[in-house]
């Protein structure tokens, strides 16, 4: 058995006073979408950040590939993980095709450009995502969904077999929401990656991901297959909120619909 | 693009080939910067108040090749003109001009910040500082010969860069915003700290003005020489890093999870452009808007790919501070117009001109 892409144990991380992680196990392995769910400002986005190593981890482990991340160089990172952003600054007057092309940072030397293959890899990616068409825009022209999209093609063409996504879709209309995880379930289903996806539409977590992990205060208060993860009880406990959870009728997995406080007249 | 299937695949990888080619570095562009920078240099040799004819000019410069023997013929005085005044001048301004649009291209791009240029984190305010309190002070007029002005100029440029990296670190990373504020305080202080020196020493002000204001009058071969092992250098560190100035065009953490090690290279590039131009204001004074303007005059021309808008901005900026120059030389014949009000008055209205006509951004 190969080591997993992804193996944290322990995890802490704060800033300042403020604890944002505490104690957080998980493992990601070749194939698997793992969907990650919780509250705003459960350590998500923080998660992601310290995988990466761009904030430090106070206490535990995390290892990508089976090495610590601390004995990683960035390159090494940038091509074992690639991440896709939630939100962030991007070169407004660079290309999208240009800003596709800066996820073979990793596999670049510091005077080379780009090569055939790295064209390749960029267009590749864009045409998975379907932003091909996007190749010559300015990021400054496009919309947040088009920008997504760029985002998602950049982290593809990075090569890395672990994809961490921080809300990949929200700026996407349904149709698009459902392609872009449709689409990383693929690349994980043909065994090429492993994927964490922060997602905030618990309904569209439950019928993309093998597996839920649920944060609440930087810890880790449920995990598992979204049937077993996602009831009524857990949505009141975890976000305070009362919702409705149905069972998808061919699939069986759980749908999510926020209480509107109305009854059956609909007052 | 509905029609993409039509084109053939080979073709269309040629088409993107040919697209990325020319966001970088072209022979087209790079020619065209060559030859405006060249024609800048003759301009600049062959303009003056000594009516040096042109082909005089080429056989002077050509009889200090070895072995060569042109201008024997000519007045003595003409091949001191050339030689010792004006080629140093203009190189000096070429140098300078390269320098500064170059350290503007780099700390735009580590700022993420179009107003950033090269005095933003203190080099200006240290070297004005420093020049001042040799001024003001008997060292002036000692050192045999040799001007000790550049040397303290230098020397407190890079100490306000120093001083202002000190306060704005935070553990083992350097916040950019903190870096910037305190970069300002730094500089209001220094600044005050001169003008504090001009008041108790009022019979210097006009040197210290004229310093400040920067120029070339005082270029000399061994000015220039003295500051070439500082900016070649840095030059050369700074064009290697063309791509990685790209990738910090993102934010921070998207710069380092593509696999840039961020803070390292901000470091160095930092370092470089603030040792060139600590260099630079040390030999010519405080040469204003060449470092703010040259930079998005070339992006807006050419695009934002930092492996072409160094190299395109140093050839600009040096064009253009050799023409400045020249200006402020025959303006206001006998006397001089100090060449940063020209670079002001000429680059303004221009850049006003293309910041009207680009409807599509600057930065």
């Amino acid at each position: 058995m190969t080591a997993p892409l992804l193996e944290t144990s322990g995890l802490t991380v704060a800033y300042g006073e403020r604890v944002a992680l505490r104690d957080v196990s998980l493992t990601v392995r070749k194939g698997e979408l793992v969907g990650m769910i919780g509250p705003n400002g459960a350590g998500k986005s923080t998660f992601i950040r310290a995988v990466t190593r761009v904030v430090q981890a106070q206490a535990g482990a995390i290892h990508l590939g089976g090495d610590s991340v601390q004995t990683l160089s960035r390159r090494e990172l940038g091509r074992r993980a690639a991440v896709v952003p939630q939100t962030g600054a991007l070169p407004e007057l660079f290309s999208a095709l240009e800003v596709v092309l800066m996820g073979r940072t990793p596999h670049l030397g510091l005077l080379q450009h780009e090569s055939d293959a790295d064209l390749l890899a960029a267009r590749q990616a864009m045409e998975a995502t379907g932003c091909w068409q996007l190749a010559y825009r300015r990021l400054g022209e496009l919309s947040g969904g088009e920008r997504q999209a760029v985002l998602l093609a950049r982290a593809l063409a990075q090569e890395a077999p672990l994809l961490l996504l921080d809300e990949p879709t929200a700026h996407l209309d349904i149709g698009h929401q459902a392609a872009a995880l449709a689409l990383v379930r693929l690349l994980c289903a043909r065994g090429s990656h492993g994927a964490l996806a922060v997602v905030h539409d618990l309904t569209l977590a439950s019928q993309f991901c093998q597996r839920l992990v649920v944060l609440q205060a930087g810890r880790v208060v449920a995990e598992g297959p979204p049937a077993e993860v996602i009831n009524a009880e857990r949505v009141r406990q975890v976000y305070e909120a009362e919702a409705h959870v149905f069972a998808h009728p061919l699939t069986g997995l759980p749908v999510v619909v926020p209480d509107a406080g109305l009854d059956a007249s609909g007052l | 693009m509905g029609q993409a299937g039509l084109v053939a695949p080979e073709a269309e990888a040629a088409q993107i080939r040919l697209y990325l080619a020319q966001r970088r570095l072209t022979w087209p562009r790079l020619s065209l910067g060559l030859l405006a920078l060249a024609a800048a240099l003759v301009l600049g040799l062959a303009v003056g108040p000594a009516n040096i004819p042109l082909s005089d000019t080429v056989r002077i410069l050509l009889s200090h090749l070895p072995g060569v023997h042109l201008s024997d013929s000519m007045p003595a005085a003409w091949d001191d003109i050339i030689w010792q005044v004006r080629l140093p001048r203009v190189l000096t301004a070429g140098l300078v001009g390269a320098t500064l649009a170059m350290s503007g291209v780099t700390y735009q791009g580590v700022f993420r910040n179009p107003l950033a240029e090269p005095y933003l984190i203190g080099v200006a305010a240290g070297a004005a500082l420093g020049a001042t309190i040799v001024i003001v002070s008997p060292l002036h007029y000692a050192f045999g010969g040799f001007s000790i002005l550049p040397l303290a100029a230098f020397a407190g440029g890079l100490s306000a860069v120093a001083v202002t990296y000190a306060i704005a670190r935070v553990g083992s990373s350097v916040p950019m915003v903190t870096l910037v504020l305190a970069g300002v305080a730094v500089s209001s202080l220094a600044t005050s700290l001169t003008s504090l020196l001009m008041i108790l020493e009022t019979n210097r002000i006009l040197t210290i003005l004229s310093w400040t204001l920067g120029g070339f009058n005082l270029s000399s071969w061994d000015r220039l020489l003295w500051a070439l092992p500082y900016i070649l250098p840095a030059m050369a560190v700074i064009l290697v890093f063309g791509r990685s100035l790209n990738v910090l065009q993102l934010d921070e953490d998207q710069a380092q999870q593509v696999g840039l090690e961020v803070e390292r290279t901000r470091l160095l590039l930092l370092a470089a452009s603030s040792l060139a131009a600590a260099a630079a204001v040390s030999i010519s004074g405080i040469i204003g808007f060449v470092g703010l303007v040259v930079p998005h005059v070339t992006r807006m021309l050419w695009g934002p790919d930092h492996r072409q808008l160094l190299p395109m901005s140093m050839l600009l900026g040096a064009t253009f501070l050799i023409l400045a120059d020249l200006l402020a030389r025959e303006l206001n014949q006998p006397s001089e117009v100090p060449v940063g009000i020209i670079t002001a008055f000429c680059g303004a209205p221009f850049f006003l001109y293309l910041l009207r006509r680009s409807h599509r951004g600057v930065f």
